[in-house]
């Protein structure tokens, strides 16, 4: 079986975001890029099963659909323990172009299970695996939390609203993951940034496709008003003020 | 032409949300000059349908074939497609929940339609369609152009007012062609009674600050008093201290009611990513500079061991028992 992991690079999560240009392009100025955390973590639970399940996981990929400088992100990737890389040299602008060009690469390669995040932390579009899971007509799962094989059967869960299903599938699918699938990230230790140097990295040249949205300009959400204290001995006041003030009680 | 939305329901029932998504597209049909159409998947008896046409939906395509009592992606895409092609739809509307994420950009593949997904309002202009979505998990906006015919369309829970415009909605069945269904679902596990975080209006959220799952009386208590649910910070919820479904933030839920109280939480930005949108929210931390304080409307500097039974006296006091 061979697992696949879209992985996005995205600033950090605690990145303060401004932007230049007239409000039109995000201000990379002294941002730190880190795998999507979702991603992270569907790679993370792939490298777990491989580990359970001696020779049942052939191999785990990463893409990553982006320019020359995501390739820290993608090394970090390898030297987390996949076991090979990706990387179609592209701008990633918007969802529709990005998983077009990943389902142009994933026709040729085959994979069993192709593991994709919730959602990216830049655009939060929740939409890149959606649409890769239709160019390819694979079936998909959607908030998948849990994933593993047991008696060579695939068994998944996803999140339903109050709790959860337990699915079984066939391959190909496609698996949009979310919290749950792994508890932590795991990091790289000495020996996996030192081999990661070494794996092979693939730059595939992307094909031609149109961008059906366009980000034109970015803004900052109003500032909310400045909080209203009210004092620790008198907190009758602040059930006074959320009935007759706010009016939420 | 005609806004298509997708009404998901539950058990057979519509919620909120629902509601909201059809008072979107009405007021929507209104600009773009045209007709709401909903397809709705699922056993729903005629008088719920029928509530759609309070808000504004003048038709109804209901699909009531069995297989499809789960949700199946791909199945599901092939039934709103036709759906939309059929109403000759110009925009089709989803909810920004798991099933409207798991639906939504398929349908955009399969109708060649640009998708955006978290807008939270109206589209600034029809020409070229330019609308506002919710980027950088809400710590800023952005104006996204859809250059396609069809667009489609993800709504941000609670970021569009309900409003009555009541029509007679004709309700058609609607039985398109269904192609092999692949998601078999084994086994269900699902609470039951018990008010949803995703629903409740009001959430009595604890953090770390709590120090132990023993502490966590005062803050159900609380909920319940106020007819809401409970959530957590992350760490909460890493430690077992609370159920994973209550963590709220970037990479837990995502939520909008109309009251959060934050209790003994920091306010890091990865929480805010989720609850930053609720309508007003309440901090109570005994560290002044707590960043939860910037975001909040109303704040208390204090002991939340003091000040929480003195929270719960005083709302019964207000729901007058
Ligand atoms: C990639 C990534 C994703 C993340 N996603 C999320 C997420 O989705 N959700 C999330 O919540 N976090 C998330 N985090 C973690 C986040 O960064 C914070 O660590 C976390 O939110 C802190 O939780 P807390 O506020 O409960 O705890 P703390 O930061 O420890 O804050 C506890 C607060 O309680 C106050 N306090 C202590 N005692 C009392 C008392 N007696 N009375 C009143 N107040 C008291 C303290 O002053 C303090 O402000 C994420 C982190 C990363 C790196
Ligand atoms: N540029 C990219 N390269 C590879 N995978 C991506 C890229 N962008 C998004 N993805 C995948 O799609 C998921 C959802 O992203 P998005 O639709 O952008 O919110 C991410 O968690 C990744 O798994």
């Amino acid at each position: 079986m061979k697992i696949l992991v879209c992985i996005s690079n995205v600033p950090d999560t605690t990145t303060k975001i401004k932007f230049v240009n007239n409000n039109t392009t995000f201000d990379i100025n002294g941002v730190q890029w880190i795998i999507n955390p979702w991603d992270e973590l569907a790679l993370t639970r792939a490298i777990e099963i491989k580990e359970a399940n001696a020779g049942a996981v052939e191999n785990i990929t990463v893409i990553n659909v982006g320019l020359k400088t995501t390739e820290p992100t993608i090394r970090k990737a390898l030297a987390i323990g996949a076991d090979k890389a990706i990387r179609i040299n592209a701008e990633p602008k918007e969802a529709y172009s990005v998983a077009f060009q990943l389902a142009e690469v994933i026709k040729k390669e085959k994979f069993d299970i192709i593991l994709c995040g919730i959602e990216s932390c830049d655009y939060n579009g929740a939409s890149v695996g959606g649409m890769l899971s239709e160019f390819l007509d694979y079936p998909s799962i959607s908030a998948v939390s849990f994933l593993n094989i047991e008696n060579r059967q695939l068994k998944l869960k996803r999140e339903i609203d109050g709790g959860y299903e337990v699915i079984s599938i066939i391959t190909p699918f496609i698996g949009i993951v979310q919290k749950g699938i792994a508890k932590d990230a795991r990091i790289p230790n000495m020996r996996g940034i030192m081999m990661a140097k070494t794996k092979p990295l693939q730059v595939v040249e992307p094909v031609q496709v149109d961008n059906y949205t366009e980000f034109v300009s970015f803004f900052h959400p109003k500032p909310k008003t400045a909080c209203k204290k009210v004092d620790p001995e008198n907190v009758k006041e602040l059930v006074n003020l959320l009935h007759n003030e706010a009016k939420v009680v | 032409m005609s806004i298509l939305v997708f009404a998901e329901n539950w058990d057979g029932k519509f919620k909120k949300l629902t509601y909201e998504l059809v008072s979107y597209a009405h007021a929507l049909s209104k600009l773009m000059n045209s007709s709401v159409s909903v397809v709705s998947i699922g056993k729903v008896d005629d008088n719920e349908l029928k509530k759609l046409g309070t808000y504004g939906a003048s038709k109804i395509l209901n699909v009531t074939d069995s297989r499809l009592q789960t949700l199946d992606n791909r199945a599901y895409t092939r039934v709103i497609a036709e759906a939309a092609t059929k109403e000759n739809a110009g925009v089709v509307i989803f909810a920004l929940n798991n099933t409207g994420k798991a639906v939504a950009p398929r349908v955009s593949v399969k109708l060649k339609a640009g998708m955006v997904s978290g807008v939270i309002g109206l589209p600034a202009s029809l020409e070229p369609f330019t609308i506002v979505k919710k980027t950088y998990t809400s710590k800023a906006l952005a104006n996204v152009v859809v250059k396609t015919l069809v667009k489609i369309l993800t709504l941000s829970q609670n970021s569009f007012e309900i409003a009555e415009s009541p029509v007679n909605a004709t309700i058609e069945n609607f039985s398109p062609e269904i192609s092999d269904i692949n998601t078999i679902v084994k086994e269900v596990n699902k609470v039951t009674g018990k008010i949803l975080l995703i629903d409740a209006e009001i959430v009595v959220s604890g953090g770390r600050g709590m120090k132990g799952p023993e502490n966590w009386g005062p803050i159900e208590e609380l909920a319940k008093i106020l007819g809401g649910a409970t959530a957590c910070s992350r760490p909460v919820s890493d430690e077992g201290w609370r159920p994973h479904e209550e963590h709220c933030g970037q990479t837990g839920k995502i939520i909008a009611p109309n009251l959060y109280i934050a209790v003994g939480i920091s306010g890091a930005i990865q929480h805010l990513g989720g609850v930053s949108s609720s309508k007003c929210i309440v901090a109570i931390n005994k560290d002044p500079e707590a960043p939860i304080f910037e975001v909040a409307n109303y704040g208390i500097i204090g002991d939340a061991f003091k000040v929480l039974p003195q929270l719960i006296a005083a709302f019964k006091e207000l729901k007058g028992n």
